[in-house]
């Protein structure tokens, strides 16, 4: 008998206080919150970029992923002054500014009003700044992890907005969360009006912690860092803050040293997590399915298409349904190896005919040190003896 | 039907209720560039030094340098943006010094953010700022002078031009 085993049995004889019941082949018992299975090992990859523990992030390991829906447990994360534990009886929501009447909102007063469940992605703006410079990692963990997809649940920003009545001049929302760095970013109305959502749900329970626990912004198909956490301040203006996160950070470098500002919504990306790098495929070649995801901020991903042979040829990949606006798109494609070296790839179109650019068309325009919102084309190299790396 | 009409008189009421001036105070923090935030107050960099030595230089080292791999500087990198290792700091990229004031207020020191009164942080900023060579040792900062204070990249930012990568079938 296995400790775990031992343990289990013992302890469910000390609930039940009956110390004769013989040991159980009928299988574990149940739990309240249930668990994988011991024997399944996915977890996220944390690097954190200061000596200060809480400024880094972790990244979803992407390549033992299923579907469209990444595990709560398994979301991306990436945080400027750690995870705070947040008691919901006691956070607020206040929205001021250029509104008529300033209003605070319990959560429970938010739970209350008429919900929406949105699937949408979300991916950190930052997610790919070595494969930018030319020095990727080697695998599609860490090389894309920050990148994640939800079905979130809240209410319509618009509705809070409206009950607390637009001022004239109102053209912002700045966003504050109750993180100990108050991290804070401006959003422009017209989109706070569209499809923002205030949101509480993450895959039908509560949000995680690290996810914002017990408020965010969820603003579909944008930079991960403006679906603010912990959200617990809306201020309306005309202006917006210049915050450090909208200055300092997530302003991308041109090669002529100026930098793009208000870069928010992400274009259409896509890549093959199955095979990537750091795989290792059976020697002789034979049939593999090639699959991956897509993504786009700019409305629904219209098409994907596969190459073996490093973009000399492209193959359309099988789009899993529903494929849902700005959400992750499961792409297949059915691959016959002759066993000899391939370069895979995918390149996917969204619906305003925009196509995933190569290395070589982002950097022409954007250069090697833009960091953020890098969504070039990720080819990977299988070598004859079946590795696979990144090139 | 008593149900469903106490369903409807609850989802008829507001669920926010009015926000009081003073929740309202005690909550906001946010500064505009133009001035609108700050607090009446103000200081320099010879105050602020004293400050940083104690509460800043145990990250940002002794003049702003910050550590390799550990903490970022605070200070250097004019002159480095067009090149193929651009150094972004207060000094070489931040286009606001408002934003300085902003998030030292904010979110530092990293630990204990919000402790120190408008007072140090306007000393501290000035010596960031003084750090950089963007203002002199005694020149006051305060709710006046700092939104004043030209940046050296405060021109070095352009919009969006979404979509400005073209892609070839
Ligand atoms: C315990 C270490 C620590 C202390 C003490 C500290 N900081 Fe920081 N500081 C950090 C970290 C970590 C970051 C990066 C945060 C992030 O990743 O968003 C940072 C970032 C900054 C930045 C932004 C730099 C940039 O360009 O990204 C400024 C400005 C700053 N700190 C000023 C101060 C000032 C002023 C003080 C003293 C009042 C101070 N810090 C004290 C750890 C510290």
């Amino acid at each position: 008998m296995s400790s775990r085993r031992r343990f289990l049995t013992a302890g469910a004889a000390a609930l039940t206080g009956c110390q004769n019941e013989e040991p159980s082949t009928s299988g574990a018992h149940m739990r309240a919150y249930g668990e994988r299975s011991p024997h399944e090992k996915p977890v996220r990859v944390i690097r954190e970029l200061t000596a200060s523990k809480g400024t880094g992030s972790s990244r979803t390991p992407l390549h033992e992923i299923y579907g469209i829906i990444t595990p709560s447990a398994l979301h991306y994360e990436r945080h400027h002054s750690g995870v705070p534990d947040i008691d919901p009886a006691q956070h607020t929501l206040l929205i001021h500014g250029l509104v008529e009447k300033p209003l605070v909102f319990s959560v429970d007063a938010i739970r209350a009003r008429p919900a929406v469940s949105r699937v949408y992605f979300l991916e950190c703006s930052g997610n790919s700044v070595g494969d930018n410079r030319g020095a990727p990692f080697p695998d599609v963990q860490g090389s894309m992890g920050l990148l994640s997809c939800s079905e979130w649940t809240g209410a319509s920003l618009r509705s809070l907005l409206e009950e607390a009545g637009l001022k004239p001049g109102a053209k912002w929302v700045i966003a504050e969360g109750a993180d100990n760095g108050r991290m804070a970013r401006s959003i422009p109305l017209e989109k706070c009006l569209e499809d923002t959502l205030v949101v509480y749900g993450q895959n039908g329970e509560a949000l995680r912690p690290e996810q914002g626990y017990p408020l965010r912004l969820i603003v579909p198909g944008w930079e991960g860092n403006i679906n603010v956490k912990w959200l617990h301040r809306l201020h309306v203006a005309a202006e917006p803050a210049m915050s450090v996160k909208e200055t300092a950070f997530y302003t991308e470098l041109m090669p002529d040293g100026k930098a793009q500002m208000f870069t928010y919504v992400m274009e259409a990306r896509s890549v093959i997590t199955r095979p990537s790098g750091g795989m290792k495929l059976p020697v002789g070649g034979g049939i593999h399915e090639v699959t991956g995801l897509a993504w786009t901020g700019k409305g629904s991903i219209r098409r994907v298409e596969v190459s073996t042979d490093g973009g000399k040829t492209y193959h359309d990949a099988e789009l899993q349904q529903p494929v849902l606006p700005q959400a992750l798109v499961r792409f297949r494609y059915r691959w016959q190896w002759d066993g000899q070296e391939a370069v895979l790839q995918s390149r996917c179109t969204d619906e305003t005919g925009y196509l995933q650019p190569t290395h070589a068309e982002y950097a022409a325009v954007r250069g090697l040190n833009s960091g953020y919102h890098y969504n070039a084309i990720k080819p990977w190299f299988v070598r004859a003896d079946g590795s696979v790396k990144h090139v | 039907m008593y149900s469903l009409m106490l369903l409807g008189a609850l989802w008829a009421q507001p669920a926010g209720r009015p926000a009081t001036a003073e929740e309202i105070r005690a909550r906001d923090i946010t500064v505009f560039p133009n001035g609108a935030g700050l607090p009446a107050g103000g200081g320099d960099a010879v105050k602020g030094a004293k400050i940083y030595e104690s509460r800043c230089a145990l990250c940002h080292n002794k003049r702003g340098e910050g550590k390799a791999g550990e903490y970022p500087a605070l200070v250097g990198g004019r002159g480095t943006l067009a090149t193929k290792a651009p150094k972004k700091t207060v000094g070489s990229y931040w286009p606001y010094a408002t934003t300085l004031w902003d998030y030292i207020n904010r979110a530092m020191p990293f630990h204990q953010p919000r402790m120190l009164p408008p007072n140090d942080v306007y000393s501290v900023t000035a010596y960031i700022l003084f750090l950089n060579g963007i203002v002199a040792e005694t020149e006051p900062m305060n709710e006046r002078t700092l939104p004043a204070v030209r940046m050296p990249n405060r021109d070095g930012f352009i919009p969006d031009a979404r979509p400005d990568v073209k892609a070839r079938r």
